[in-house]
């Protein structure tokens, strides 16, 4: 490990379940136990506890805390009902995308999960734009497992009782073992699951808790990108990043009605522009032909041989047996059973634009679509 | 018969100019799980760390460099058809592709299987 790599709370629990450790968004983290492939299909059929300590969690409180987040992002925060998550994005002035994240009305206040690599740039981009009554806590001291799969809820409601009550996209306090817990049914995989906060100090008992139950594996970051892949989520740094605006990436969920016809958030002009008349590229599925996987920075090339597009996720999926991706194509070539040429690796390939998710989401939403 | 290794993680094993080239067990562990595999057609004329072959797992893809120079006789159709042999035969049934070697004396620039051991042991 080199000084670079922070060892985060779980370290040496990984490396004596035979984790492989690779360096990611600063930290030393399990790519791999027993094999991507294996872990990825046992996620989707039945348990996987993700160590994601490395993604930052704060607080925002304070008495012009919704009016101070809703000026640095386009969800219509009034509508947030407590104990509800909403997934939203830090913009700046162009519309680009500085982060994606997880929003939570926790009573007085709001709880923020950001992606680990662009934490600390998040951090500082809310102290310096929110109101002076605005308090940023950092929660250093929190660890946060996910446990995500069809049999997570079977899992978890051993430990705590009338945990399968909680709601898609909502999330409450609750104790596992003496350990306080913040619990919301959420997650990155597009199964149903829960994304769990804890306190660093309790990170090792209830990472053996889980990890106990029968339908439990732990899992790595190899399986978690390709889940993720298959989910059609998209991750940022590779499918979202400054450049990119939320109507480009396919996000437009992500603004809310009331934002979208007001504005009052970074971007709002050409975003409003971007809705009316489309954009100019946009984010697609891929289904490629053949067996082998193209990865990202490949180009997307049109007719002529020239640069129109670039893959900015791809590998293969364990599930569909087949390579798939994600890239940034022309409108025109967006529509679903478009071919697409891609160069990468001295070959032409070709991509096939397919509806994402690859692979159904299975959440578990109570009372009809949210 | 004599088994030969390289830098980059290649066997070769030889028996008069024939020679049978793959990949370690330590660079299989390395990758992960291999699924894809593209192997050289026979006939195709290799150079001594040249590109000879590609290996992809789910997360990387890497080339399978020639450790020898000489002329293609055969490509395993069988890694083709089924990539995770490279996982879970890699120095046997996973063999990447046969030659016919086109200057012996390359081979003394290989390593034994001691001094691949003690190679990736320093790694």
């Amino acid at each position: 490990m080199s000084d670079a790599e922070t060892p985060l709370p779980l370290d040496g629990w990984h490396r004596a379940r035979g984790a492989r450790m690779v360096a990611f968004a600063g930290y030393a983290m399990p790519i791999q136990y027993e094999g991507i492939i294996a872990e990825h299909l046992w996620t989707r059929a039945s348990a996987g506890l993700f160590d994601v300590s490395h993604m930052g969690q704060f607080v925002v409180a304070g008495a012009e805390a919704e009016k101070g987040l809703e000026s640095l992002l386009p969800a219509d925060l009034t509508l947030l009902k407590d104990g509800r998550l909403r997934y939203s994005l830090l913009l700046n002035a162009e519309g680009g995308i500085i982060d994606d994240l997880m929003v939570t009305r926790r009573g007085e206040h709001f709880y923020v999960v950001v992606n680990g690599a662009t934490k600390e740039g998040d951090i500082a981009h809310l102290e310096a734009r929110l109101p002076r009554t605005g308090v940023v806590d950092h929660m250093k001291e929190a660890a946060l497992l996910a446990l995500q799969g069809p049999k997570a809820v079977d899992a978890l409601a051993r430990l705590v009782p009338g945990i399968e009550a909680l709601g898609f996209m909502t999330g409450a306090a609750f104790e596992i073992e003496g350990a306080r817990a913040w619990i919301s049914r959420s997650g990155y995989t597009g199964e149903d699951g829960f994304e769990i906060s804890i306190l660093a100090r309790d990170a090792g008992k209830v990472a053996d808790l889980l990890a106990e139950q029968p339908e439990v594996k732990p899992i790595g970051l190899g399986a978690r990108d390709s889940l993720r892949l298959e989910a059609g989520l998209p991750l940022y740094g590779h499918d979202l990043g400054h450049d990119t605006t939320p109507v480009e990436a396919g996000l437009v969920f992500a603004l809310s009605k009331r934002r979208r016809a007001e504005g009052g958030f970074p971007g709002w002009h050409r975003i409003a522009q971007e809705l009316a008349d489309g954009p100019i590229r946009k984010r697609v599925g891929l289904a490629i032909e053949g067996r082998q996987p193209v990865r990202e920075g490949a180009i997307v090339v049109d007719g002529e041989g020239n640069e129109v597009g670039k893959v900015t996720s791809g590998g293969f999926s364990p599930s569909l047996e087949a390579p798939i991706a994600m890239a940034y194509v022309p409108l025109a070539s967006a529509e679903p059973g478009t071919r697409i040429s891609l160069a990468s690796r001295g070959k032409i390939f070709t991509g096939i634009v397919t509806p994402m998710p690859f692979v159904p989401h299975r959440y578990q939403r109570k009372g009809g679509p949210q | 018969m004599s088994v030969y290794y390289t830098r980059e993680h290649e066997w070769v094993r030889v028996e008069g100019d024939a020679a049978t080239v793959g990949i370690t067990d330590f660079a299989q562990g390395q990758l992960g799980d291999v699924v894809f595999v593209e192997v050289p057609e026979a006939g195709r004329q290799v150079t001594r760390g040249g590109e000879a072959a590609v290996v992809e797992s789910v997360k990387a893809a890497s080339d399978v460099y020639a450790p020898v120079s000489g002329t293609v006789t055969e490509g395993n159709q069988a890694v083709v058809d089924e990539p995770s042999l490279v996982n879970t035969d890699p120095e046997g049934e996973g063999w990447f592709f046969k030659l016919t070697l086109s200057d012996n004396d390359e081979l003394s620039e290989l390593m034994s299987a001691e001094q691949y051991k003690s190679y990736c042991e320093d790694l």
